[in-house]
């Protein structure tokens, strides 16, 4: 951090004000660039918080047998894991990059509403160590999977209030960055920067924006009802009261599959940001793009119960939730056809972003295989709830989400610190990352097919090979992000002290405005808007 | 070409693997014994198979680019990025396909519904963390909790899960049902929420506690079928398995006889030595107490009351048969435990040195009982309570032989 300090120190804009000193700078800061920072390093710490967790599970899952933990702290770990990482790592990094770059993508000074942008960030921190402090209270953190479902959670020890009020807090975050992102967009565009024109990052951010607001109320609702129910006597999920435990499920779903989706838009407007500037071609289907991203995100609201096929839904309903749900297969496709065809006969070069981006768009495919599987409900009788699942939904996530969090890191780290980093670890970091984070889920398609259950701390016999090398795949994953670490921090400290021009990347000036500020970008970046607007899509 | 080639083979090769499952370790969906399992594993073939091609034509367009479109192989990157014909194309194909999936989709989705016509019917009731089967209409009731191999090895650190034949996937009352009869299943909940899946079988389904679910099968082939619990419901989520035995008409008829013979039987009100009492002590102990209070006694903290030193359980003994038939908020009553069973328990909760406690004394089933009770499960039989009060107990085989010669 204080490397940061001292970076930004040395660079601030020459006619404008720079950051204050020491701490109250973090505390109290309203500028884009130092609360995306924090954002990003808050996230970081907690992808490793979130993967120490997960590093627990696959140690007890190493062997047939309880060798480490008892079952209830297994719980606990596959709860908290699913709540830090989407909440304490996957958001928050989005959330730090749209803080980041949207003003820069956009030619804005800063983001609409500092002032809550600073508040939205301490609200999530506030809100993570809320939850993690449910770790140490009797009875232990939460244990009902992170999708918190009526009765088992109202089992919970002292903790559940807790997490009911650090769900809260982590949502009111979300909704004030949210809104923060909307009102950037929809005001702060240097002129000429129509919205057709807005790098397909911005335009992802848009879309999910939107759906946090409709969402995050919606979850905020789902679990103030379990508080009521638990300590204030009302049954909504309770059937002895005229309640129904299935309710729950189809609120949270509501909320819960539009909540997957924000974390992936933002990794497909990454993604479309990335393989352009290394194929040294316009994005393919800019427009398309576009409009896939608004389909998505609406279907993501009209197919929640296919994640209830199993609770007992009506003919028509399955059919019904199963049709919605198989449409998404054609915008997700669109998108995948198109960055292939931005490939396609374009210039490439394999710098580490570039890497990550393509191992993105190839794993994401199989995870969306494996979803387009699962949404033939007759299928999901047999799929659901088990490894298979775990597999389907990990591989849309790690290497899909987290990969393209990586691509972003390399991408952007020049232009953020000024510094090159280093290439060589770089592109070890992928081929380590890329081979292991295969060893750790792919088996686990086999161990769901054969029959094993996911949220099992124990199992038989026949399923321990899998599961051995699905653990060695863990922990091979697990370290070789620390490579990530030492490269985050080398390059902050001067990286391979090759000069960075403001493009970093040939050809990149073409394709945000970003890259046409220099590098490391000032404090203050468009103070006054910028006279080109990059059209290079057109 | 020669590497797209390679890489084509490869996939290929890749994608034969996943098709063909091996014995040792499985790879792929299991084939099932009913024809709706069959339907199921039919389509998620064809899914994969779908997935395998469009993943080739995908992933093959993408590395050949990889391979050729390269700065470094000299190629100039052109600067097309739009075309509306192959877009349309790129949409309709995918869409043409779904159909093609949702079609034999839409007849499965039918088929797992039509729970119509049963020849017979088994409530099942979801526990933690066990199964409650009823036979709907013959009047058989059975628990079925996890083997007590198992139970012991997984409480236990060190011991080897290797030397318990199907670890975790047994029970001690297996559910027992006829091949080829229309069998209709419907499951509800004690506490929490369950999944009762048997790969096998082709699907799963909840069991919500306060509503029913039903679902049907229809086996045709007689053997053994396993499944686990697929809904977290608690600390033993991973320890209440499913274990369903298809037998032919008549061996199940024969199994529907005994079991209700059994079932039937009068209590066995008779004395017992201090080892056997101890002994199937603690197997009640290890099938209804163990989940919570643990193996060594100790509860867990925070959660579940230790036993070891506990004054309720090493105290007055009337008041400690009272708790247990009571329950509290948090544990369940155990009224269903008989008299014989209870008696064991609570010697083996008072004396077991794995408990770390040591009452020294034991119970005969008799005590368990006040002389109302008595007389009220051995109504043939004067002064009942009496008997079990002067000589520690009633046989009830002399019971059943005295009843059926005064009916004649």
């Amino acid at each position: 951090m204080t490397a940061v300090v001292a970076e930004h120190d040395d660079h601030h804009d020459h006619h404008d004000h720079g950051p204050e000193k020491g701490v109250l700078r973090w505390l109290f800061t309203t500028n884009h660039k130092d609360i995306g920072t924090m954002y990003l390093v808050f996230s970081l710490i907690m992808f490793f918080v979130g993967g120490t967790m997960a590093l627990i599970i696959r140690a007890e899952l190493f062997e047939p047998g309880l060798q480490f933990v008892d079952p209830q702290f297994f719980n606990s770990m596959t709860t908290m894991h699913a709540l830090v990482m989407v909440f304490g790592a996957v958001m928050p990094a989005f959330v730090g990059l749209a803080n980041w770059m949207i003003p820069m993508m956009i030619g804005a000074p800063d983001m609409a509403l500092p002032r809550m942008n600073n508040m939205s960030f301490w609200m999530l921190v506030a809100g993570i160590l809320l939850m993690a402090s449910t770790l140490f209270m009797e009875g232990g953190a939460p244990s009902a999977g992170w999708t918190f479902y009526p009765p088992l959670v109202l089992q919970t020890g002292n903790a559940m209030p807790f997490a009911v009020f650090a769900v809260h807090m982590l949502g009111v975050s979300s909704i004030m960055g949210a809104i923060n992102v909307i009102a950037t967009i929809f005001n702060m565009r240097a002129p000429g920067m129509t919205l057709m024109k807005m790098p397909l990052f911005v335009w992802t951010w848009l879309i999910t924006a939107f759906l946090l607001i409709a969402i995050m109320p919606v979850f905020a609702g789902a679990v103030t009802m379990l508080l009521t129910d638990r300590f204030f006597d009302t049954s909504f999920f309770d059937a002895a009261g005229g309640g129904d435990p299935v309710l729950y499920q189809h609120i949270f779903w509501f909320f819960g599959h539009p909540e997957v989706y924000v974390m992936i838009l933002p990794t497909f407007g990454v993604a479309s940001t990335i393989i352009p500037v290394f194929a040294r071609k316009p994005l393919f289907g800019y427009a398309s793009m576009v409009y896939a991203t608004g389909a998505i995100a609406f279907l993501s609201f009209i197919v929640w119960s296919h994640h209830m096929f199993t609770v007992g839904l009506p003919v028509a309903g399955e059919l019904y939730f199963m049709y919605a749900t198989m449409l998404i297969a054609i915008p997700t496709g669109v998108k995948i056809f198109n960055w292939t065809a931005t490939m396609w006969k374009g210039a490439m070069t394999f710098e580490t972003p570039m890497l990550f981006s393509i191992a993105f768009v190839v794993l994401f495919t199989l995870g969306g295989f494996t979803g387009l599987m699962m949404s033939l409900a007759p299928l999901d009788f047999q799929y659901h709830d088990s490894y298979f699942i775990v597999a389907h939904f990990h591989y849309t996530l790690v290497p899909a989400s987290v990969f393209i969090l990586m691509a972003a890191g390399y991408y952007w780290l020049p232009k953020w610190t000024g510094h090159m980093y280093n290439e060589k670890i770089g592109q070890l970091h992928f081929w380590l990352s890329a081979v292991s984070v295969n060893i750790l889920f792919f088996p686990q398609h086999f161990l769901g097919l054969a029959g094993m259950p996911r949220r099992i701390p124990d199992y038989a016999i026949q399923f321990a090979d899998w599961n051995m090398v699905s653990s060695i795949g863990a922990f091979m994953y697990g370290f070789s992000q620390l490579l990530f670490v030492y490269i985050v921090i080398d390059t902050i400290r001067g990286g391979t002290g090759e000069k960075v021009t403001d493009e970093v990347w040939e050809g990149a000036s073409k394709h945000g405005l970003e890259w046409t500020v220099p590098s490391p970008a000032p404090y203050h970046t468009f103070s006054t808007p910028p006279e080109v607007i990059p059209t290079e899509h057109f | 070409m020669k590497k797209t080639k390679q890489l084509f083979a490869c996939l290929v090769l890749m994608a034969m693997g996943l098709g063909t499952a091996h014995a040792a370790y499985t790879l792929n969906l299991m084939k099932g014994v009913t024809q709706l399992s069959n339907e199921i594993y039919d389509l998620h073939m064809l899914v994969l198979w779908i997935c395998v091609f469009i993943g080739v034509a995908v992933f093959g367009t993408m590395f050949y680019s990889i391979f050729h479109h390269r700065k470094s192989k000299g190629h100039v990157a052109e600067q097309f990025h739009e075309n509306t014909t192959v877009e349309i194309i790129w949409t309709i194909i995918p869409t043409v396909i779904l159909v093609a999936l949702a079609i034999p989709a839409t007849y499965a989705v039918i088929d797992l519904d039509q729970v119509v016509e049963p020849e017979m019917s088994i409530k099942v009731t979801g526990k933690q963390w066990y199964w409650d089967y009823e036979y709907l209409g013959n009047g058989i009731h059975f628990e079925s909790h996890l083997d007590e191999a198992s139970e012991k090895v997984h409480r236990t650190s060190g011991m080897d899960p290797r030397s318990v034949p199907n670890y975790l996937l047994n029970v001690d009352n297996p559910l027992v049902v006829p091949t080829k009869k229309k069998i209709r299943f419907l499951f509800t909940a004690a506490d929490v929420i369950h999944s009762w899946w048997v790969p096998e079988l082709g699907w799963k389904k909840d069991a919500n506690p306060g509503f029913v679910n039903d679902a049907w099968t229809y086996i045709e082939k007689p053997g053994t079928y396993r499944g686990q619990c697929t809904e977290l419901c608690g600390r033993d989520h991973g320890f209440m398995p499913i274990v369903v035995i298809a037998m032919e008409q008549e061996q199940y008829d024969a199994w529907v006889k005994a079991t209700l013979d059994k079932q039937n039987q009068a209590a066995d009100l008779s004395k017992q030595t201090r080892a056997s009492l101890m002994a199937k002590g603690e197997s009640v102990y290890l099938k209804n107490c163990v989940s919570c209070h643990q193996i060594d006694g100790k509860g867990i903290s925070g959660w579940y009351p230790a036993l070891s030193g506990s004054e309720k359980v090493t105290g007055n003994i009337d008041q400690l048969i009272g708790f247990i038939q009571a329950g509290t908020s948090k544990m369940p009553s155990f009224k269903k435990l008989p008299a014989n069973d209870l008696a064991q328990l609570i010697t083996y909760i008072r004396n077991s040195a794995d408990l770390g406690n040591n009452v020294n004394d034991e119970f005969q089933p008799c005590e368990m009982l006040s002389l109302d009770d008595l007389d009220d499960m051995f109504p043939d039989i004067e002064d009942a309570g009496q008997l079990c009060k002067e000589f520690g107990e009633v046989k009830p085989v002399k019971v059943s032989a005295e009843s059926s010669a005064g009916s004649e």
